[in-house]
């Protein structure tokens, strides 16, 4: 069983929203499920600050040693902060990826669109938990 | 049975015993062994069982019209007198060619050496470290010599490799949209007509002009410059490269590397990336090729740099460990969002350019380049005292003349009269490019040739010295310092190291190698005697075509084979591995489409099953990629091909479909399927990867296909030297024909063609001789009785694993093709050991393992191929039941889940003789599982890779020698 905490939100492409600090931001990372299907994350490509994305653009890559995989902006808006640590540490994704495996933090164009994404029971039915 | 195969219907002349002889050593099963197997599939006789699995509407009924067999004595008497008639004269022509010494040394112990050239891409870097090495050397050594960082373990030629480097452009700077790329008209001739195709397929603009009236804007991806430039002119292009970057563009820089072990390396002054020709450093001219291509780049640009990269990592227990990194960049992973459709790499050419390095070290190479400048600054001398008109006043070895026509025409037959060839640049240029084999000698020729066309008296050479190089220009760093190029020197030195790299690695010198989807089968001695013959190695790619003679026949009688044995019309050698001829193929359809008015027809249907170069190979042609399901059977799914061919009808281009199936099956509905895409206005690209299960039994231009590739390093022997050379020629129905490559320097007469794809005119020339030979040594029978060996040894692998591992996919009567997919995710359930353990666990039975995870993550793909013999398939066998009955242990809880002899496989030397053994099982039985490990096998040379650590921290220069040192 695969940790899907309770308060975020989630798309079927397996990335989790949470809220940030400030107001109409939010963090994106992917699922404690993801990390554990695609095995040791070797890199993580993230787009630069400033990025405008709609929503299911690409917005990054990530890559296993044998599986690649895209990064789909669950929601539209700006990329305001990217996790640099992932740069030279990216099995942080593999260790806490609703922590400091977060990826990019993105200022929302319409916080509405939040209420569209999965929520936790959702999720954990999609992946078959 | 046996009677069959033994030919018992040829007469007996002497030259019809010696036929049966030459197949007879090919193919590995005796007449008796081939009854064993038949019978132990419930057979009454081979052909029963082929009829059994080649569907009967796509079966050819008449032998294939090729010349009876001869003789090995025979074929190298005939190829003889073809590399005789090829006259090899003096070339100082150039352009990425240049005449140079393969050290004896490498030539025997690499070139000529099946522990080298029988060896696969290195996939098991516990048993291909020697290799992996030998390719870490040569990155170490262009990464050093460019100054750029980042260097891979080599493409198949320049001008591709420049392609590449135009492709990688777009990705870093992510203009899409109204592209243009700039290139220098200074560059070589064929290098810019292989970019302006590559670049038309993908909709990207192409400017060729001087570099100093460049224009750079946002819209620019970046810009080739060639240092020395094709007339052999140096100059600085540090102040181009300013301009780029500050538009945001790339700048790529063609370039030669016996030049820059004189001259300011591009990575000093401003290239993002460097690639060229290795030719020069001890690889033969043949003709055009093989030869190894570099290319280096910046170390931000590591995920995108295309082809195989070595990386250092380390092994389970901490000690220096090679493998090949950043896998996921490839085709193979990415698929259509690949940075490239490569596959190949040239990595036989490449060890031979990396041990050329080795065996001179820097101060030999500098040595060799000097002699080489002060050749050509005597030259210009010459040329200045005889009032010529020399175009470049810095060079580093070659020099143009600028004349009248007449004169230019004087000189070309002044030359030629002393058996030299010149490069005519236009009609009034001449460039002569000297080398490391340009004598005192071929000087005085030079000269006299160059007087004779000035009236005049040669003048005297004796006291010329001369460095054409400007200050500014000269290389100031030093490279190539690492041990690894110092400590060879002595023979003795340099003999050992060779070997020592060699028996790290398993080849077909030692066991089979059962991958599927590859074809290792025999590559015979006799078909590799001519490759290192001066009459198939001596030519220049663009001499004059009469001095070709023999190989021209050569070519004209191949591409007749193949084109009988694929049931097509017409033939083009140019593609010089198999993805090449995936894209060549592509841009063949598409112009047919446009010439007919078409041009909309760019959707390429692609099922899910295929290789992973057919989507990278479609996005690089320009076309947009249909994926069409497959059933539970692996098949394709014919209703949603049904579907999407009506879906897409408008825009419908082309299908690629393998045949057999990547699941090694031959599908049953495969007349349909093409007669579907055709009623739907596509054209058929038949993937020839597996064309080994079809010689002689049917035939893709009978069955519908239109372009088919043919991977010569597959079906028809050129060995896999390590992960290349290949040679992926296509064959294409009558219609189709006019669209064939052509060539820039060497008009092939193709009216409509589709453009250039490789750099010299017929590919890799100089190891066409081996499938020339396979063919004529086996005859039709001959050619036709492999394929059905084949079949039966995959057929009777698959028998005798009954019961042990599950067969995933088979066609009809439970039969599979040429190769069988191994299901070994049902023991993951049960004991938690994965496709790669048993994989490992080969490796201790003295086997190279199958292919894993491909098509299907989870299995391994077994192709035996026709050329081992039963023993060895028993053998083979015998050791995966072995394995079978180690994971059964583990099932029933007799063996530790964590810790046993397949989980930690495989075992090292060092760890089973190591003084502490803590694992809860027997050395022995880790070490010498079975008998005939006992007698001999290759130890793997480190334990297990740690993966993640290496694509984590990606190495890939020589690691300091002392981390060589056990922990």
């Amino acid at each position: 069983m695969s940790d899907i905490p309770s308060d975020l939100r989630y798309t079927e492409e397996h990335e989790y929203v949470k809220t940030g600090d400030e107001p109409g931001t939010v963090i994106v990372g992917i699922t404690d499920y993801a990390q554990g299907e695609l095995g040791d994350i070797v890199y993580v490509d993230l787009p630069d600050v400033g990025t405008s994305l709609s929503r299911m653009d690409v917005f990054g890559t990530i890559e296993a040693v044998k599986a690649v995989s895209e990064l789909f902006s669950p929601l539209a808006g700006e990329v305001v902060e990217i996790n640099d640590a992932l740069e030279n540490d990216p099995a942080l994704v593999n260790k806490d990826p609703y922590g400091d495996g977060w990826m990019i933090k993105m200022q929302l164009r319409s916080a509405g669109e939040l209420n569209e994404l999965l929520a936790s029971t959702d999720y954990a039915q999609h992946v078959g938990e | 049975m046996a009677q069959k195969l033994n030919h018992a219907h040829d007469s007996s002349t002497t030259a019809r015993d010696a036929v049966a002889c030459f197949a007879d050593r090919h193919i590995g099963p005796r007449p008796d062994d081939i009854a064993t197997m038949v019978d132990a599939m419930g057979y009454d006789s081979l052909d029963a069982l082929i009829d059994a699995v080649v569907p009967d509407d796509i079966r050819l009924r008449a032998p294939l019209d090729l010349p009876a067999a001869a003789s090995e004595a025979e074929v190298l008497d005939r190829l003889r007198s073809l590399a005789g008639r090829n006259q090899v004269f003096r070339s100082f022509i150039g352009m990425g060619y240049s005449n140079c010494v393969t050290p004896t040394i490498i030539q025997r112990n690499v070139l000529e050496n099946p522990g080298w050239y029988t060896a696969y891409t290195p996939y098991q870097p516990e048993i291909a470290q020697g290799r992996l090495e030998a390719l870490l050397n040569f990155q170490t050594m262009v990464s050093d010599i460019t100054e750029l960082p980042v260097a891979n373990a080599s493409l198949l030629d320049e001008a591709t490799a420049a392609a590449e480097a135009m492709a990688m452009s777009a990705t870093v700077t992510k203009r899409h949209d109204g592209a243009r790329f700039l290139i220098d008209a200074a560059c070589h001739p064929q290098t810019i007509a292989v970019l302006e195709t590559r670049a038309a397929a993908r909709g990207i603009g192409i400017e060729v002009g001087s570099p100093d009236q460049f224009t750079f804007d946002q819209t620019v991806i970046g810009a080739l410059l060639q240092y020395p430039d094709t007339y052999g002119h140096v100059r600085d292009l540090h102040e181009v490269c300013e301009r780029a970057h500050e538009a945001g563009a790339l700048v790529t820089v063609a370039t030669d590397l016996l030049a820059l072990t004189l001259l300011a390396p591009p990575g000093a002054w401003g290239a993002d990336i460097a690639v060229g020709n290795s030719q020069r450093f001890g690889v033969p001219l043949g003709y055009g090729g093989p030869h190894a291509a570099f290319f280096a780049t910046r170390d931000e640009y590591k995920r995108q740099i295309p082809g195989r990269i070595i990386g250092v990592s380390r092994d389970v227990d901490g000690r220096v460990a090679l493998r090949m990194a950043l896998q996921t960049r490839e085709q193979h992973i990415r698929r259509d969002k690949a940075t490239s459709n490569i596959c190949t790499a040239q990595v036989l050419l490449a060890v031979i350019a990396g041990m050329y390095g080795v065996y001179h070290g820097p101060n030999g190479l500098r040595r060799i380049a000097r002699r080489a400048h002060r050749q050509a600054a005597r030259l210009a001398e010459a040329l200045r005292q005889l009032a010529y008109a020399q175009v470049n006043d810095a060079y580093f070895d070659t020099l143009t003349v600028e004349t009248t026509r007449e004169r230019a025409d004087r000189i070309m037959e002044e030359a030629r009269s002393r058996r030299i060839n010149l490069r005519r640049a236009s009609e009034t240029r001449v460039s002569i490019a000297l080398d490391e084999t340009a004598g005192d000698d071929d000087l005085s020729d030079l000269v006299a040739a160059l007087a004779a066309a000035a009236d005049a008296t040669p003048p005297d050479l004796a006291a010329i010295e001369g460095d054409a190089i400007p200050t500014t220009l000269r290389r100031a760093s030093s490279f190539l310092e690492h041990p690894v190029f110092h400590t060879y020197r002595a023979e003795t030195e340099m003999l050992r190291y060779l070997k020592r790299l060699e028996n790290r690695d398993l080849s077909l010198t030692a066991a089979m190698i059962p991958l599927g989807s590859c074809t290792l089968k025999l590559n015979a001695t006799t078909e590799m005697m001519p490759i290192s013959w001066s009459g198939f190695g001596g030519l220049h790619p663009f001499v004059p075509r009469e001095q070709a003679g023999g190989y021209t026949e050569l070519f004209e009688t191949l591409e007749r084979w193949l084109a009988e044995i694929t049931g097509m019309h017409a033939v083009s050698l140019q593609p010089n591995a198999g993805a090449q001829g995936e894209f060549a193929g592509l841009l063949v359809i598409r112009a047919y489409h446009r010439s007919r008015g078409e041009t909309h027809r760019t959707t390429c249907l692609i099922p899910k099953s295929a290789h992973g170069t057919n989507p990278a190979s479609a996005v690089m042609a320009g076309m947009d990629v249909v994926v069409v399901g497959t059933d539970e059977q692996g098949n394709i799914d014919l209703a949603d091909l049904e579907t999407k061919a009506e879906q897409y009808k408008g825009t419908l281009g082309a299908i690629m479909v393998t045949y057999p199936s990547t699941h090694g099956v031959f599908e049953g509905k495969i007349k349909t399927l093409c007669d579907l895409v055709h009623a739907a206005g596509g054209q058929v690209y038949l993937d020839g990867a597996n064309l080994n299960a079809q010689v002689g039994l049917c035939r893709p231009g009978d069955f519908g296909a239109d372009v088919c590739h043919v991977n010569l390093h597959k079906t028809f022997c050129i060995p896999h030297g390590g992960g290349g050379p290949g040679m992926g020629p296509i064959a294409v129905a009558e219609h189709l024909a006019p669209f064939l490559p052509d060539h820039t320097v060497v008009p092939l007469g193709h009216a409509q063609s589709c453009g250039t794809v490789s750099a010299a005119p017929w590919g890799s020339p100089s190891i066409l001789p081996i499938s020339w030979a396979y063919i004529a040594m086996m005859g039709a029978d001959g050619l036709t009785n492999a394929t059905k060996v084949a079949i039966l040894s995959a057929n009777y692998v698959m028998k005798r694993l009954e019961g042990h591992f599950d067969l995933l996919y088979s066609g009809a009567h439970g039969l599979v093709g040429h190769e069988g997919i191994l299901d070994t995710r049902p023991v993951k359930r049960t004991s938690g050991v994965e496709v790669e353990d048993i994989a490992k666990r080969l490796i201790d039975y003295g086997f190279h393992p199958p292919t894993i995870s491909f098509p299907v993550p989870g299995t391994m793909m077994v192709e035996p191929t026709e050329s081992e013999s039963k023993e060895e398939l028993d053998r083979f066998c015998d050791a995966l039941i072995a394995i079978r009955a180690e994971i059964a242990e583990i099932e029933a809880g007799t063996a530790d889940r964590d810790s046993n002899v397949v989980s930690r496989a495989p075992h090292t030397l060092q760890q089973v003789i190591a003084d502490a053994w803590d694992r809860p099982y027997d050395r022995e039985r880790a070490a010498f599982p079975s008998d005939a490990t006992r007698v001999g096998k290759v130890w793997p040379a480190v334990g297990r890779l740690d993966n993640v650590w290496g694509d984590r921290n990606l190495v890939s220069s020589c690691p300091p020698i002392k981390s060589y040192a056990t922990r």
